[in-house]
């Protein structure tokens, strides 16, 4: 279990000091956890403090009872974390198969690298020996980072936006990888999200607005009240899912 | 006869365990290693100086010819010129490639000049390998010309690699690319230590409808130098394109100079020049896969490189 005691971060801006965010604490169980809110609310970074991108301020986060705070990136991915970013990165010459087999932490067959790429909806004979490299689009990219995650299998599996770039017609397909990923993969699969489709396949959602934690608790208690806009931190969310529509 | 470490180097430079199959020549110490030629393929030692010829009947098709350079005694130092003449409607392989192992305290050094007569409608995919070894203080140089002629149709491929071990090398490629004729060269490039490379590509596109197009990929770690130069002439309706993409790492020096000079209306012609580090985030992206940051890095390169 992955847990967030006390999480603040500040960062230093033109305007001086801002508090990014506040004394976070959140316990994330086995499960799928979506965390939601308005943009700039602190929800990426957050998630890069869980992978170790970014320190915090102050707080500590605990991974199975261990405190993993200090711990490098490195480090946190071998205990079992995992993070699909938000804006994958390009390799040159680096390709499909390779970054998978990266990822799985051995050279696997391309009949597994393959096995990954199509549970993501790739048709995966035409990427495997593609390069991670601007020829790929950003929807082709955002799933290639998704396979990574999977092919991984930790017991932290951490995603930033993954419906970010994508296509309405590969989201449906996307909505299918998570709900399978809920069967198949086990531990915490913790994803930010803005789309109410996801949040709507999560078993608890956290809302994070301007730093705070809003709200934490089952699906069935935290949507209807979030989807009602009536708390205005939320207004901004409704509208993204409003125009996402 | 081939010794064990002659035969480490034609490991890595040719890919050869063993003697290959075709037509063949192995340089070794400036003496003759081994020689097989075919129907297709003759070789011939040069009269006048060190070197030899490779003449490739016309219509040869699917063959491959192997013709490394090895050198193991400490001072050695040669200049050969090899010339290749490639009749019309091949459609053959050339692997060269150089090895040096120097553990004596003097300069091993080849120095090379391959010059290629590409005929009529000939496709070539020629391939170069430079590495050097040894743990003497005797520095490995090895100083590449390469001059290319390609008839109206041809088709020529140029893949050279540097990976490890050369001191010092001043690489000089020369082309003049006919009617319908098409020059690719991929270069790789890495250098470590206090090496220093250079890098000379001038290509004139005389012909209509001729095209090349020039890759540079490398690495220059430590403080190492590297100099990339690049020149494309159009001279008639052509196109042409030459990219060079550098990392740098450490103290090492990188400078890229792409010329590109259009002599015709109809010449189109396009550079690209790009040098820095490792991008941080595609540290970080490796690291979030288990990697250490030095592993990160290692990977990279291999991918940048392969």
């Amino acid at each position: 279990m992955l847990e967030l005691k006390n999480i603040s971060f500040s960062a230093d801006t033109e305007n001086g000091k801002k508090e990014i965010l506040k004394n976070i604490s959140l316990k994330f169980e086995d499960g799928f956890i979506a965390i939601t809110g308005p943009n700039g609310g602190g929800k990426s970074t957050l998630a890069k403090i869980i992978a170790g991108i970014i320190k915090p301020t102050s707080g500590k986060i605990l991974l199975d009872g261990e405190d993993i705070t200090e711990l490098s990136i490195t480090e946190r991915a071998q205990k079992g974390i995992s993070f699909a970013f938000q804006q994958p990165v390009r390799f040159k010459g680096i390709t499909v198969k390779d970054l998978i087999s990266l990822a799985s932490g051995k050279d696997i067959t391309v009949a597994k690298a393959c096995d990954y790429l199509s549970q993501v909806g790739l048709c995966a004979r035409d990427y495997v020996d593609r390069e991670v490299n601007s020829s790929l689009s950003g929807g082709e990219l955002k799933r290639i980072e998704i396979a990574t995650v999977l092919a991984r299998g930790t017991k932290v599996s951490l995603f930033d936006e993954p419906e970010a770039g994508i296509d309405l017609w590969s989201f449906n397909n996307l909505i299918n990888v998570f709900e399978k990923m809920h069967s198949t993969l086990g531990g915490s699969i913790i994803i930010i999200s803005h789309q109410e489709r996801i949040l709507n396949i999560a078993d608890k959602v956290a809302v994070i607005s301007a730093g705070n934690l809003e709200a934490y608790g089952k699906k069935s208690d935290i949507l209807p009240e979030l989807l009602s806009a009536s708390n205005p931190a939320c207004s901004v969310l409704t509208d993204n899912l409003e125009g996402a529509k | 006869m081939i010794n064990d470490t002659e035969k480490q180097l034609l490991k890595i430079i040719a890919d050869m365990d063993s003697l290959p199959t075709g037509a063949y020549n192995i340089r070794a110490n400036g003496g003759l290693g081994g020689r097989n030629t075919t129907e297709s393929v003759q070789i011939r030692n040069k009269e006048d100086k060190p070197g030899i010829d490779i003449i490739i009947r016309p219509g040869t098709k699917g063959e491959t010819v192997h013709i490394p350079v090895i050198i193991d005694k400490s001072g050695y130092t040669e200049m050969v010129y090899n010339d290749f003449i490639i009749g019309e409607n091949c459609d053959v392989t050339i692997m060269a490639g150089c090895g040096i192992h120097n553990c004596g305290d003097d300069e091993s050094r080849h120095d090379g000049i391959h010059t290629f007569f590409v005929g009529k409608n000939a496709k070539v995919k020629y391939i170069e390998r430079h590495y050097g070894e040894g743990d003497g203080n005797g520095s490995k140089v090895m100083n590449p010309t390469t001059v290319i002629n390609i008839a109206d149709g041809g088709y020529m491929e140029m893949e050279t690699t540097q990976i490890k071990g050369i001191d010092s090398t001043d690489r000089i490629t020369k082309a003049s690319v006919a009617d319908n004729a098409t020059l690719v060269i991929k270069e790789k490039l890495m250098t470590h230590g206090v090496q220093r490379a250079t890098t000379d590509f001038t290509v004139d596109l005389n012909g209509e409808n001729s095209g090349a197009n020039v890759i540079s990929r490398s690495v220059a770690k430590d403080d190492s130098f590297q100099s990339f130069k690049s020149n494309i002439n159009g001279n008639n309706l052509c196109s042409g394109h030459t990219e060079c993409d550098a990392i740098i790492m450490d103290n090492a020096k990188v400078e890229a100079i792409p010329e590109i000079c259009a002599n015709h209306i109809d010449a189109s012609l396009i550079h690209e020049a790009a040098i820095g580090k490792i991008a941080g985030e595609q540290l970080i992206k490796l690291m979030t896969l288990g990697l250490t940051e030095q592993q990160a890095e290692q990977e990279i390169i291999n991918g940048f490189l392969k």
